[in-house]
């Protein structure tokens, strides 16, 4: 690009600059350009268009060569004309006329048969933005929309908010196209339509109740950008249609209002029967005011949940913030906590990314701290963030500061005060306050670390400490004389006005403690009044003046003084001030206000409130540029209040969408789901006639999702394979697919379990080999280093390139060769459906720890360990447990390793395969998986240290006992599949009793964090009942299904436990009874 | 969504603008640069600035500032997150996405942002469709450009954006058909003064080479799918197989892509594989010490290679005078960064890096702050999470395709206290 240096050549630049002369100059320029424009060569048009480009590109006005350019816009050349197409986009605004000359090309590129042509004709036409064409635009649109091609038919959803900016006259036609897209079904279109709506006729939620369920449900399948825009618009749908789930009264009016209406849909249109059952629906409501039953959701609401949460694993962070703002505002409280995670982990994205996200978790954390605390380390500092990260960091971490971890924030900030960051010290220190106040049982450490920051020779860190005392201490000053004392002092040494003028006031206020220290306190501030900031010396007024009021005789010159120095000043606002007090304290004549000055300057002020200053920023929706602003945006509409009564679900029933399928509902009533089968049976049938498309392009994905959205995408694949052979009948063709898949599965899920439990020497089962997959043996191995070959299944491939897989030193690694598995007998009558089920990560982690072996014991070496509930590195059987070393004595231990293990049968344990080292004072973690085999017995360990002395090694014997509790993994079950494998699990496999519970058997919560506490297992959600609490788990090594059931009866608390391992079951029983008891 | 787009760079220039509706003058940039010069550093800008008519929202990459305007409230989030999408794509087609690259290009950076937004709208962001629609630079390219005459916008219509799988063009062809994937794992780590960790997580990622014909359908599983807890796809990954059977079924794009990243939480313990010593004394007016030592700790036996010790020091440090046992150091008094390229560390003696430091003493009252160490890291054949793909399968193609995995750690933020 040559040329395009010598356009930014000196001269031109400051030619552009100048006026009158540069016109002329402009004229010859770009004759060269006009003469390349008109000749017959494209090779000559396209330099000079590139020429052109580069100029617009870099804001140069090339506005005058609009008539050659627009001459070559019917060009055959395609490059040539993208580029004029290009500028002309840029400058048709500004030459009006001369565009119009360019319409006719356009208008017959409209016509043209291939749709991409079509398209781009539609997309330049439309993005010219030129008032006189907007008919000929809206012609074009109406026509666009209907197209055949789902392409130009996105174009033409993209081309309806352009002429809206253009001509806003038009909207109700527009309206009527939108309303048109909406019901388009590809997902291409889908995406762009809900753009284009959001664009001109965001109030118009009356046009989205009968796509509602099919938006649901393609949501998957759209485009990112188009997804950000569903899940903005089904937060703003959801909001005017369904009622607050976190309301605890009773909505199942609506819940009814749903049902009864479907029943109603047979008889459609008799609206005399609808409005009768609706006086009745009315009547009935008034009964039940009474008495409330808990919240049911809607199964529309459910259903949106549902299908935006896989959302939540989108690479985009837009979409996941979108999803994570959508359960923030639409999901019952129990179910929000699931998109902690999904943010945390955007904090590893890009600065801009971090900053979004934690003015969102910011916000979020100030209302609802349990949810991030979790996940509090991610939130520590690092000195590399940007100075903005840091703080937003911090704010987080104040928010999340409660009495358990406090001692680790209070840590952390310590070392934030340390650091180069100015602004990062100050916000430690105050944050350091905020966790004082706000935690009662740290004040007084935090006090007097502070205090001990005034003695630092920071001279930021000292200001900002006195300034944070002088708030705590407005909490309990009568305690901290000393405090005031010292801060006393420091009036001498600091000089940042800040901290003068808090010193000043603190002594003032609280000049009663300190009696004899204050007159002389102002006897020196007196003295420096003149050199004094303004703050301070507002603050030495106010201290001036109670100290008149409290001790008159010795301070009363001393005030005078003062007064007369304030009298002076050259700052407004101080004469103002000295004028009033002197006034109020020293009137020259009778003043009536006088009498009243003690009470008006010494009344006990109430401590300031030292909250987050985002506890306002949720006026805002999340996620949008006003909430990141803190500020009304233009066009921000505020999220619309959940209704009191939901507005009828009817209006979102659709021939071809029924209501969700039963298993969507969970917290449907039983009594509806019988009514929704029915319907859900009719569904199937229906869904194809909705999705009979002929066009070619909507063909796959018409049939793709007649299956539900996410479902899909999984068939895709098979139909892929397919295609081929495509010549049946559709409908034979789709079930045999749907046949082979579900085949396809089960042999994977097979394979998949084979794997897991075969120890890798013996070769794979048959059925992994005799699948039709290729593989490729590496012809020397050994040589090829980094490539490893895939096929780790095939006999040799486990051990082959590589040696060893990573992290394992030994074979103990592999799940399955630690041999004591095949030792453990095997759950027997696993049902099928177990395979189904997920695991759910842990809903709490313990953090105590408990002692394995004491320092006196291990001569100066304890051992503690702690579960930690996160899936055992080693194997999905085994239990994770962290084993702590800690050295006490002043020796260093070389080696500790574990030399020995004494396991019953059954029993097997992984892990510390590497001896470690531990310096004096000094403690080191290693992970350790066992397998206790469902049972009680203890894993007895051997180990072997030797310390730096001489005395040899030593061994100490560790036992590794586990409560069942801890010997269980969360899994997700719903509502029904509880119900069904509860019933599976009756009679000798449940062991139930009732007790009187030391916790209120109202305080749900309480019972549940005690739950969490003892056993590893997850609440199971949307249970229909308020009087019972399930928990759902398996048991790590046999993955027998252990259910937990509390249920009041009366005054005392029934509590249930199913398990097929009943010893498991009765113990924990026993273990939950102990804790809950009187 | 986006009303212009203007492409700064640091020294305050403007170096591209594009406008999708009405013009905008650049003199709304003054705003951007007023800020800019308030933050202490490039970084430091906030990514969202409101002025009285228009909201600037701005990533920084590579000493160039993407600023877009836009006038209505807008998903702040999804903005920054296209703005990242434009630089990937430069990336790709430039190989690097700065000053001089743009500059370079203007006509075919302005032909692609011409077709990544529709009226400030996203339109078509995946990189294979754009392939397809304007080809990417290269020498060869280029000359024949020169003699023939053409430029890069392709000749051929964009069938991809018709197809339902938008992320893969159609009619791809390889004579050899194969397909890389890296299993690359970072981890972040924050360790005390005493040495103990206060924070470490790994974070993930599976990035693919596939180079197949057709349409091949890929199956991979791992040997130890519940390790990954918490994931984020490539939209070609199928969720459902993936929630059901935990295994990841895909048609891949054709090319370089990220298949997908994971996140190994704090929760769960890291191993970390090395360690620092170091004592660090800095006293004003008297100088200061450095003596470093670093090594391997838990390192399964692998061997640690490429590591790079930097300290930022405060600014009061002039000069540095020091020895290094293995490796160069360097100090660069302008950024006052002191850098130790240690490289392979073998096992035997530990490297060490020790010697003295000039303060300067008229820098300000008080003792000097500590800085923190970054340190980086490769370890090659390894992922610390014990992360392990089983198997890859092919269907939906007759060929056999060459299929390679390769393992790497590395440090990500990795940072140790002083």
């Amino acid at each position: 690009m040559a040329y395009a240096d010598g356009v930014t050549s000196p001269e031109v630049e400051i030619a552009d600059v100048g006026a009158s002369g540069f016109l002329a100059d402009a004229k010859t320029r770009h004759a060269d350009l006009k003469a390349m424009l008109d000749s017959s060569k494209d090779n000559l048009k396209m330099e000079a268009m590139k020429r052109i480009i580069n100029m617009v590109a870099k804001g140069k006005d090339v506005s005058d060569l609009f008539p050659a350019v627009v001459k070559n816009v019917a060009a055959k050349n395609l490059e040539l004309k993208k580029l004029v197409y290009v500028y002309l986009v840029r400058y048709a605004e500004e030459q009006q006329d001369l565009a119009l000359l360019s319409i006719s090309t356009f208008q017959r590129g409209l016509k043209d048969p291939n749709q991409l042509i079509r398209a781009s004709a539609l997309r330049v036409l439309s993005s010219i933005r030129v008032a006189m064409i907007a008919p000929i635009m809206m012609l074009a649109i109406k026509e666009s929309v209907r197209d055949m091609s789902p392409y130009v038919r996105k174009v033409a959803a993209h081309a309806i908010p352009k002429l809206y900016a253009l001509d806003p006259d038009q909207k109700g036609e527009l309206v009527d196209a939108i309303d048109f897209l909406l019901a388009d079904k590809t997902t291409l279109v889908i995406g762009s339509a809900v753009y284009a709506f959001e664009e001109i006729c965001p109030e118009r939620i009356d046009l989205i109740h009968k796509h509602y369920r099919k938006l649901c449900q393609v949501m998957a399948d759209v485009d990112e950008w188009g997804q950000v825009m569903i899940i903005n618009l089904m937060t703003r749908y959801a909001r005017t249609q369904f009622t607050d789930p976190n309301l605890g009264e009773m909505d199942s009016e609506k819940e009814e209002t749903f049902f009864s209406s479907d029943e109603e849909s047979d008889d459609e249109g008799d609206s005399d029967d609808s409005a009768k059952k609706r006086k009745a629906q009315q009547k009935k409501k008034k009964e039940k005011e009474s008495k409330p039953k808990p919240y049911l959701m809607d199964p529309d609401l459910r259903m949106l949940l549902k299908n935006t949460k896989p959302l939540l694993q989108s690479r985009n962070s837009s979409v996941v913030l979108a999803v994570a703002q959508l359960y923030y505002h639409l999901a019952p409280r129990n179910e929000i906590s699931v998109i902690a995670k999904a943010l945390v982990r955007l904090l590893r994205g890009h600065r801009e990314v971090q900053s979004v996200v934690l003015m969102n978790i910011a916000t979020i954390s100030a209302k609802k701290r349990n949810m991030f605390e979790p996940f509090l380390k991610s939130f520590f500092i690092r000195s590399s963030d940007p100075t903005h990260i840091k703080l937003l960091k911090l704010e987080v971490l104040t928010n999340l500061a409660t009495q358990t971890n406090i001692q680790m924030i209070l840590r952390e900030f310590q070392t934030y005060v340390y650091t180069h960051d100015k602004e990062l010290t100050v916000a430690a220190i105050e944050a350091i306050g905020r966790c004082a106040v706000n935690i009662k049982e740290v004040t007084d450490v935090c006090l007097s670390g502070l205090v001990a920051l005034m003695a630092s020779k920071n001279e930021i860190v000292v200001a900002q400490s006195v300034v944070v005392i002088k708030r705590l201490l407005q909490i309990q000053p009568s305690a901290h004389k000393d405090i005031i004392m010292s801060m006393t002092k420091l009036i001498d040494t600091v000089k940042v006005p800040g901290a003068r003028a808090s010193i000043v006031w603190l002594i003032g206020e609280y000049c009663q403690t300190v009696p004899l220290i204050a007159p002389d306190v102002l006897r020196k501030m007196a003295k420096t009044f003149v050199q004094e900031e303004d703050v301070v010396k507002l603050q030495i007024l106010n201290m001036a003046v109670k100290l008149l009021l409290t001790n008159r005789e010795q301070s009363l010159p001393l005030v005078q003084y003062v007064f007369q120095l304030a009298k002076y000043d050259q700052s407004y606002d101080l004469r103002d001030r000295a004028r009033f007090l002197r006034n109020l304290v020293m009137p020259q004549q009778e003043n009536r206000l006088t009498q009243f000055a003690a009470k008006m300057f010494l009344t006990p002020k109430p401590a300031p409130v030292l909250e987050s200053t985002f506890k306002d920023r949720d006026q805002f929706q999340l996620g949008t540029l006003s909430h990141y602003l803190n500020q009304r945006c233009a066009g921000y509409s505020d999220l619309p209040h959940f209704p009191e009564v939901a507005p009828d679900g009817k209006v979102r029933d659709v021939v071809g969408f029924g209501i969700p399928v039963p298993n969507e509902k969970s917290s449907a009533p039983q009594a509806a789901s019988a009514a929704s089968t029915k319907h859900s049976s009719k569904k199937s049938k229906k869904a194809e006639t909705f999705y009979s498309d002929d066009e070619s392009e909507g063909e796959k994905e018409s049939e793709e999702a007649s299956s539900g959205s996410e479902s899909s995408s999984e068939e895709e694949g098979s139909e892929e394979s397919e295609e081929g052979s495509e010549e049946s009948d559709d409908e034979e063709e789709e079930e045999s697919s749907a046949e082979s898949s579900e085949e396809d599965e089960d042999d994977d899920e097979e394979e998949e379990e084979s794997s897991e439990e075969e120890p890798p020497k013996k070769p794979p089962p048959k059925s992994a080999t005799s699948k039709k997959e290729r593989k490729v043996e590496p012809a020397n191995k050994p040589s090829l280093d980094l490539l490893l070959d895939l096929d780790f299944g095939a006999p040799s491939g486990d051990g082959g390139s590589s040696g060893q897989p990573p992290l394992s030193t030994g074979p103990t690694l592999l799940p399955s060769a630690a041999g004591s598995v095949s030792n453990a007998p095997k759950a027997p009558t696993l049902s099928k459906s177990y395979e189904v089920i997920h695991t759910a990560p842990a809903q709490f982690v313990p953090k105590r720890s408990s002692e394995l072996l004491n320092k006196v014991g291990g001569q100066g070496l304890s051992v503690d360990y702690r579960f930690t509930r996160s899936p055992s590195l080693f194997s999905n059987k085994m239990c994770a447990i962290e084993l702590r070393f800690e050295n006490h004595s002043a020796i260093p231990f070389e080696s500790i390793k574990l030399v020995d293990k004494k396991l019953p049968v059954g029993v097997s344990v992984s892990g510390f395969d590497e001896s470690v080292a531990l310096a004096p004072s000094k403690s080191v973690s290693v992970m350790l998986g066992v397998d206790f085999a469902d049972t009680t017995q203890d894993a007895v360990l051997s180990v072997e240290v030797s310390q730096s002395d001489e005395s040899g090694p030593r061994r100490l014997t560790l036992t590794i006992q586990a409560p069942v509790g801890e010997q269980l993994e969360p899994v997700l079950l719903s509502q029904q599949q509880f119900k069904a494998e509860q019933s599976k699990l009756s009679g000798l496999n449940e062991t139930s009793g009732k007790f009187k519970s030391s916790i209120a058997i109202d305080d749900v919560k309480a019972i549940v964090a005690k739950v969490y506490d003892l056993a590893n297992v997850i609440q199971v959600e949307g249970i229909d009942s308020a009087d019972k609490i399930c928990f759902s788990g398996r048991t790590l090594s046999n993955k027998a299904l252990l259910l937990i059931t509390f249920s009041k009866t009366g005054e005392e608390l029934k509590l249930a436990v199913n398990c097929e391992k009943m010893v498991i079951g009765s113990m924990l029983f026993k273990h939950i009874k102990q804790s809950l008891a009187v | 969504m986006l009303n212009s787009l203007f492409i700064l760079n640091t020294s305050g220039d403007v170096i591209l603008e594009k406008h999708w509706k009405s013009v905008i003058h650049r003199s709304i940039c003054d705003y951007f640069f007023d800020a800019q010069k308030r933050a202490s550093s490039p970084e430091d800008v906030p990514p969202v600035i409101s002025t009285p008519h228009h909201y600037l929202v701005s990533v920084y990459h590579n000493q160039v500032y993407f600023v877009a305007v836009t006038t209505l409230e807008a998903p702040p989030l999804m903005v920054i997150e296209f703005l990242h999408r434009v630089v990937d794509t430069f990336k790709e087609y430039f190989d690097e996405c700065s000053d001089s690259s743009i500059k370079d290009n203007y006509v075919i950076v302005f032909e692609l942002l011409d077709e990544m937004l529709d009226n400030g709208f996203p339109l078509a962001t995946e990189s294979n469709i754009l392939q397809e629609l304007i080809k990417p630079p290269n020498f060869f390219r280029n000359i024949s450009n020169q003699v023939t005459g053409k430029t890069n916008v392709s000749e051929t219509l964009p069938t991809g954006q018709l197809s339902n799988i938008p992320w893969r063009r159609a009619g791809v062809k390889y004579t050899n058909n194969e397909s890389y994937f890296d299993v690359v794992e970072e981890i972040d780590a924050i360790i005390d003064k005493q040495g103990s960790t206060v924070f470490s997580e790994i974070q993930g990622y599976i990035d693919c080479c596939c180079k197949l014909s057709g349409m091949p359908d890929l199956t991979m599983t791992f040997m130890n799918p519940r390790l990954l807890d918490d994931v984020s796809f490539h939209p070609c990954v199928r969720f459902k197989r993936w929630e059901n059977e935990r295994l990841l079924s895909f048609v891949p794009p054709d090319g370089n892509f990220r298949l997908l990243s994971y996140h190994i939480g704090s929760q769960s313990m890291v191993a970390i594989p090395m360690y620092v010593r170091h004592s660090i004394v800095l006293k004003d007016g008297t100088g200061g010490k450095i003596d470093l030592t670093v090594g391997p700790k838990q390192s399964m036996g692998k061997i640690l290679e490429d590591v790079i010790v930097e300290v930022p020091m405060p600014k009061s440090v002039q000069n540095c005078n020091l020895s290094a046992s293995q490796g160069k150091y360097s100090f660069d008094p302008t950024t006052k960064v002191l850098t130790w390229d240690v490289g392979k560390i073998e096992l035997g003696k530990p490297p060490t890096l020790r010697g003295s430091v000039s303060v300067n003493t008229t820098a300000g009252a008080g003792s000097v702050e500590q800085p923190t160490i970054n340190v980086r890291f490769k370890i090659n054949q390894l992922a610390v999470s014990g992360l392990k793909v089983n198997r890859l399968d092919m269907y939906g193609e007759k060929y056999k395709p060459f299929k390679g995995v390769k393992y790497l750690t590395k440090a990500g933020r990795f940072q140790i206290r002083t």
